[in-house]
């Protein structure tokens, strides 16, 4: 996984934080559910919650709501707005 | 006949206007190509009849999810003459993609912009002739829920198919990969035809969310919705329950047992106790189920199941469950049979099958009445409680050690992304199809299962007809003294061998069954078990009951739930491991603390 400073993954935002989509780094099935739910490099992404004991992260893309693990979150790349 | 699909993404209201077209008489089948059952209803529209088939709900015609497969196997193999695509309206920047895709296999498509009236109230106006326009595809607005925007919607698919569908060449049908335009050909189409508020006005939903999702009321609320469920399924549940039951007695009475009065002994009783009792013993369910699948269908389509899934995922995952998962565990202690049928929802086969695997050690409301029973025999009262305590906590760590234990053997291959769709209340007539569709599916599935099984139980515990029934001298019987050298290290004795191979049938005949053993009943059968077994031997009966196969309608639904004979032989084999496991320990344990 990059560390790179200027790229921050969806799990590194706070609740509330909005954000605008680099990368999609995932395998190739929950890139095309992903991309089906709306994500898409260059779109809009906020961060809505997160559970509490690291469980899944609530986040609004566009119209839809979708929750996702940590797991996952860290594969979508992210620059916050 | 004219074929016709329904088409579309998870949660756009696909079922609903399935319901709503073919007036909830649907029946379930087979298709060639693919290995689900889908739900299909023969319709008539215009002068012709027509049959209306429900696909599965699905992202991307490409995609790698099972459902996925499914709709691009029923596609290739069965081309419909009419393919009806449902859309959310109000998330149709993103779902026209699957149109789009459907669009280049060259389909006769009609196309129904559902929950028009919540895009409506989100500010998102859609100029459906102008999308028409830049598509090709007639499209129409539509509410399914409410029936607005219905009657246009079915003369457009009536007038579709009057023309003949061009048919898939077959360079399209096995063309899979080639969407590379669809993201330019969206932004097209929508552009003009759409509008979408830049903000979403702060609505209702995020306002519940606030408050349901609320990182300390959460977790309480959600036990406490969960609670007021079970106590609902229970309360209202036993009385219908014991309602239907009594219906059979009384029916029994003075119908059918005057009607074999004049037929041999041995034939009355496999006709009443066997074929009767099976029959009896299916209906009992019923009222259970329909109620079940009412509060099943508010939890569900008021979308809080994914909000559920979304406070216990944390701990779920561990489990390799997920937070539904979870909810079907708890409605589990209600009664098993309706809480497996409700994992359908998950749609990864793998997590389902874990589910499934996990929900029978559920303490149902049938076991309950067996521990109360015996706990009341051979505890004080003031012990009574505890006990009761110790099962449902003996329950729930069966469940965490099952699921421990396979959740390697059922890896989930599908990602856990799950949409979080906003608050809605299901109409009563979305709720009570829902409970007829699952009470006809669980008849149609399971009921000739549970019959022969009970026929068999009688013929066990009644043959050789020299034997008393129930008796040593019974095929259970010599069953029970051959398994004897097992059951005795649990402190088993042959009677209790007895009782537990009727409890293999139901719960509920367990204490029934003891009265016939001992030809006792109520508290004169108390005071013979209190004399004949001690505490030890009587708390291990109870774990091996709790654990061991819940009962033959819970094997029937594993078995028509996952089509898979050597998956319900797993269930059954573990289950009667682990009770025997846990007994032993227990009582052997005990036996060397000298108790």
């Amino acid at each position: 996984m990059k560390t790179n400073p200027s790229s921050e993954n969806l799990n590194s935002l706070a609740a509330g934080e909005s954000a605008t989509i680099v990368a999609i780094q995932t395998d190739d099935a929950l890139r095309q559910r992903l991309l089906a739910l709306g994500f898409r490099v260059g779109k809009r992404i906020d961060l809505i919650r997160k559970a509490r004991f690291s469980g899944p992260l609530q986040v609004r893309i566009g119209t839809t709501d979708v929750m996702l693990r940590k797991t996952e979150a860290l594969q979508v790349i992210v620059k916050k707005t | 006949m004219k074929r016709i699909a329904l088409l579309g993404m998870p949660n756009t209201g696909k079922s609903t206007l399935f319901n709503r077209m073919t007036g909830g008489a649907a029946r379930v089948g087979n298709w060639p190509g693919i290995t689900v059952e889908l739900l299909s209803g023969k319709i008539l529209l215009g002068s012709d009849m027509v049959e209306l088939i429900d696909l599965p709900g699905i992202y991307d015609i490409h995609g790698f999810s099972e459902d996925e497969q499914v709709v691009r196997h029923f596609l290739h193999d069965n081309v419909p003459d009419l393919a009806v695509v449902v859309l959310n309206a109000t998330q149709i920047e993103r779902q026209l993609s699957l149109l789009l895709q459907l669009k280049q296999y060259n389909l006769n498509m009609v196309v129904l912009l559902n929950m028009a009236d919540e895009a409506k109230k989100f500010g998102i106006s859609i100029d459906t002739e102008k999308m028409s326009t830049a598509l090709g595809i007639p499209i129409f607005l539509l509410s399914a829920k409410y029936g607005n925007g219905f009657q246009e919607a079915l003369h457009a698919v009536t007038k579709a198919l009057r023309y003949n569908t061009p048919g898939m060449a077959e360079q399209l049908r096995s063309q899979l990969e080639q969407d590379a335009h669809i993201e330019s050909e969206m932004a097209r189409v929508l552009q003009h035809a759409v509008q979408i508020p830049a903000r979403l006005p702060d609505n209702l939903t995020t306002q519940l969310d606030h408050v349901m999702l609320h990182p300390w009321l959460g977790l309480p609320i959600f036990f406490g919705i969960m609670y007021l469920l079970f106590q609902g399924i229970f309360f209202f549940g036993q009385p219908l329950q014991s309602g239907v039951n009594e219906l059979f007695g009384w029916l029994l009475e003075v119908a059918i047992a005057p009607l074999v009065s004049g037929l041999p002994d041995l034939l009355q009783g496999l006709l009443l106790e066997g074929i009767y009792n099976g029959v009896a013993t299916v209906a009992a369910f019923i009222p259970i189920i329909v109620l079940f699948f009412l509060f099943m269908a508010i939890v569900e389509d008021t979308g809080y199941l994914s909000r559920a899934a979304f406070l216990m995922d944390a701990l779920m995952a561990r489990l390799g469950l997920d937070g539904r998962s979870f909810v079907m565990l708890l409605m589990g202690f209600g009664c098993n049979v309706p809480a497996l049928m409700g994992t359908r929802v998950m749609r990864s086969r793998s997590l389902r099958l874990l589910s499934m695997l996990v929900i029978p050690f559920s303490l149902c409301s049938a076991r309950l009445q067996v521990f109360v029973f015996i706990t009341a025999a051979l505890f004080a009262p003031e012990s009574a409680a505890l006990v009761l305590f110790s099962l449902y906590l003996f329950s729930f760590a069966a469940a965490i050690v099952t699921a421990l234990i396979f959740k390697r053997h059922f890896p989930n291959s599908e990602p856990f992304v799950l949409e979080l769709p906003p608050y809605r209340f299901p109409t009563l007539r979305q709720m009570l199809l829902r409970g007829w569709h699952e009470v006809y599916h669980f008849i149609h599935r399971a009921s000739k299962f549970i019959i022969i099984g009970v026929v068999f139980v009688w013929i066990l515990t009644h043959f050789p007809t020299s034997a008393a029934p129930a008796s040593a001298d019974t095929w259970a019987g010599q069953i029970g003294a051959w398994l004897h050298p097992i059951f005795e290290p649990i402190g088993v004795t042959p009677e209790l061998t007895i009782a537990l191979i009727f409890g293999f049938v139901a719960k509920e005949i367990v204490v029934g069954s003891l009265a016939v053993i001992y030809n006792l009943s109520g508290s004169a059968l108390s005071g013979a078990l209190a004399v004949q077994l001690d505490w030890v031997q009587a708390y291990s009966f109870m774990l091996f009951t709790l654990i061991y196969t819940p009962c033959l309608s819970t094997i029937a639904t594993l078995r028509s739930e996952s089509k898979n004979n050597g998956y319900m032989l797993l269930s059954l084999a573990w289950s009667l491991l682990l009770a025997w496991g846990v007994s032993f320990v227990f009582y052997q344990a005990a036996r060397a603390l000298g108790l």
